[in-house]
């Protein structure tokens, strides 16, 4: 298997951008514990102290440590229905964000967004469940940016389904026309729940159509965390520096099903799919090279489980919505209809 | 997700319907002007649709824009219904004050995730924390032969669906005023023209269509109805042009003795539904006049209001609508369906005999 690395980095670079995915893959076991905790033994959706759909991104962690490294907290990203690995890379607060997905009144939008919708307007990060209709309002940040005049950009992160939905190519189109800061991240994980993208993308790269819109686009094999790195870095200095939009695609790996319960029967390779997991990858690689210690490594998860602990538990001693407010912000001015 | 202000019309306190003086404008210019006004002193305000540059908008509401603010704020776009009512989102949640125009309202359907599950529920699904100060402007309604998928109202549906205020002036003076209120609004407002109301020279239209404006800013509340007319006998809950239509008919019925309130919604969300109790509690006759369809929308909700207030206020209930079919091309059949001057007289004369 090629390696993960490439010789640029410095070791300090290197241990974040595991420390990053460290961080994520604890936070989403921590969620996934929480979620299935009362749902057993019968698996009932709407049961528990977290209800609903829930998408976790295990195995995609690299696509958002090597995009997010490149981001400031000034720079807006928009997600999906899958976005926490995104959040967490991109600085968003965990207690916040989990009394969100706890649907507690502590949460960023007080109990009525949930998992797939998660705001944080510190953070310029927003997410949306239905698929490349994230696109369109991060070309409305990245159109503010460029007539404020200064150089934050706007990413919009989507999966491989997404690039055959129209949002996605108008939305390359407009940015190209009129040369917005945005990069174009698609996550391929090889699925659109349960088609393979063999069977919905009539091209094997996503990265060709960028050329359509006269983009460049470029294609990561191998969920490699620091070629994600490499591409995000370019793609970022040339948004930056007026160079306008890119299309990244990155060859992702979904760890896990679709969304918590989907028992995964139509996908062949299940039994080997763990294998191909990126952490425990690229900790041996940097394990390997010198560049991390055994301690640092456990450092890193013992500092990520003190974090995402700390998360549910204020989530869990939040308190529900108050049923008497149901009505609050459809509007600014509180007044709905 | 602003977090350094970059609106600059915050501190400015507009009048709140002046006397309307005797300076007569269409509704289209009465438009122009006020969105030329917000972007004079506001920086944030910006225009982007199809054809709203050079060619001042398919229906003249952009007329002159581009003359005097350039492409930079007045800004023709591909035909990308989605990208380009979603980059107004995100620009406003960054802080700025677009303006987007959908040609037609009938275009919805190509754009509507971005507008009720982005542009309405933003603000909602944040708990407050990110608004979408945007102005979703379109062209509505038929009457000159431009078939099912160009002459439709739709208004019921936007109102239909959480998080979105939806404004249908019916003249120019409201139009101007509703227009400031609309770029001022911290929420999503779709701003809904008739194209009957424009005062447009290659359409037909009613006298009504150029009216008073005062030349300084001022705004109309967005939720507060006009009673455009007063009378005892028979309240119109209408809006748009059918309000011109049903002017028209109270003055004719008039010389019969028969006195028609006219009350002109402005908006549907919010709705002003003291205003229509009141009226009906004064006439006991009630004729909802409305272009859109007539199942599941304005004109089932406004006799809802009145029949959950008091049910025994009602003598009389009809409504005046497009009935359940698409609009169709030939003019005999869709002045048929159309909320008619006849219908709408033969709707009173029905309800006065009760």
């Amino acid at each position: 298997m090629t390696l993960s690395t490439t010789p640029e980095l410095t070791e300090e670079t290197r241990r974040s951008l595991l420390n990053t995915m460290v961080l994520i893959r604890t936070y989403e076991e921590a969620i996934r514990r929480e979620y299935y905790a009362d749902k057993m033994p019968a698996f009932d959706i709407g049961a528990g102290l977290v209800p609903g759909e829930m998408h976790l991104s295990a195995g995609q962690e690299p696509v958002a440590a090597g995009i997010c490294a490149h981001l400031t907290a000034d720079d807006a990203l928009t997600a999906t229905h899958r976005p926490h690995h995104v959040a967490i890379a991109k600085g968003v607060a965990l207690r916040p964000m989990t009394a969100e997905i706890f649907g507690r009144e502590d949460g960023f939008g007080h109990g009525r967004g949930g998992h797939m919708h998660l705001f944080d307007p510190s953070n310029h990060f927003s997410c949306s469940g239905i698929i490349a209709e994230g696109l369109p309002p991060a070309l409305g940040q990245a159109f503010a940016f460029k007539r404020q005049g200064n150089n934050r950009v706007a990413v919009a992160v989507t999966g491989e389904g997404a690039a055959n939905q129209g949002a996605f190519h108008e939305s390359l189109n407009l940015s190209a026309l009129w040369k917005l800061p945005v990069i174009f991240v698609v996550e391929d994980n090889d699925w659109g729940i349960s088609v393979p993208r063999s069977e919905s993308t009539s091209v094997t790269s996503n990265a060709v159509r960028a050329a359509a819109y006269g983009m460049p686009g470029v294609r990561v094999e191998n969920n490699s965390v620091e070629a994600v790195y490499a591409a995000g870095g370019e793609a970022v200095a040339r948004a930056r520096s007026g160079g306008g939009p890119t299309l990244i695609e990155v060859h992702t790996l979904r760890l896990w099903g679709h969304f918590e319960g989907d028992a995964e029967g139509y996908r062949p390779e299940l039994k080997s799919v763990p294998d191909h997991d990126p952490i425990p990858r690229y900790r041996d690689e940097l394990l390997q090279a010198g560049w991390l210690s055994t301690e640092q490594f456990q450092a890193m998860q013992d500092r990520a489980v003190e974090q995402v602990e700390d998360a549910i538990q204020f989530a869990k001693a939040s308190p529900a919505p108050n049923p008497s407010e149901h009505l609050n912000y459809v509007f600014s001015e509180g007044v709905n209809s | 997700m602003t977090t350094a202000p970059t609106s600059t019309n915050q501190s400015v306190t507009l009048p709140v319907e002046p006397e309307p003086g005797r300076r007569k404008l269409s509704t289209a210019k009465a438009m122009q002007e006020v969105i030329s006004q917000r972007m004079t002193r506001d920086e944030s305000v910006f225009v982007i649709g199809e054809d709203v540059g050079p060619y001042g908008g398919i229906f003249s509401s952009t007329t002159g824009l581009i003359d005097q603010f350039g492409p930079e704020r007045v800004m023709d776009t591909p035909i990308s219904e989605t990208a380009f009512i979603g980059l107004g989102i995100g620009a406003a949640v960054e802080g700025m004050r677009p303006v987007v125009e959908l040609m037609f309202a009938d275009f919805f359907g190509v754009c509507m995730d971005q507008i009720y599950n982005h542009m309405a529920k933003i603000h909602f699904e944040s708990g407050g924390n990110v608004k979408v100060p945007m102005v979703l402007m379109m062209a509505t309604g038929g009457g000159y032969s431009d078939g099912a998928q160009h002459s439709q109202c739709l208004w019921g549906t936007f109102a239909h669906l959480p998080g979105m205020k939806v404004v249908v002036p019916s003249n120019p003076y409201d139009a101007k005023g509703l227009m400031a209120a609309a770029i001022d609004s911290d929420d999503p407002v779709v701003f809904m023209f008739h194209k009957g109301i424009m005062g447009l020279g290659w359409m037909a239209k009613n006298s009504r269509a150029i009216g008073a404006v005062p030349e300084e800013e001022y705004v109309v509340p967005i939720g507060k109805s006009r009673v455009a007319r007063e009378g005892t006998d028979v309240t119109i809950v209408t809006l748009s042009l059918s309000v011109h239509h049903s002017l028209d008919v109270a003055e004719k019925l008039e010389a019969d003795g028969i006195s028609v309130e006219v009350i002109d919604l402005r908006s549907l969300v919010p709705l002003d539904r003291d205003a229509i109790v009141r009226s009906v509690t004064k006439t006991g006759r009630l004729i909802v006049v409305d272009e859109d369809y007539q199942s599941f929308g304005l004109s089932g909700e406004v006799i809802a209001v009145v029949a959950e207030h008091d049910a025994s206020l009602l003598t009389s209930v009809s409504r005046v609508c497009v009935p359940d079919v698409p609009i169709p091309y030939a003019r005999e059949l869709e002045s048929t369906v159309l909320p008619t001057p006849a219908r709408i007289e033969a709707a009173v004369r029905e309800a006065v005999s009760r």
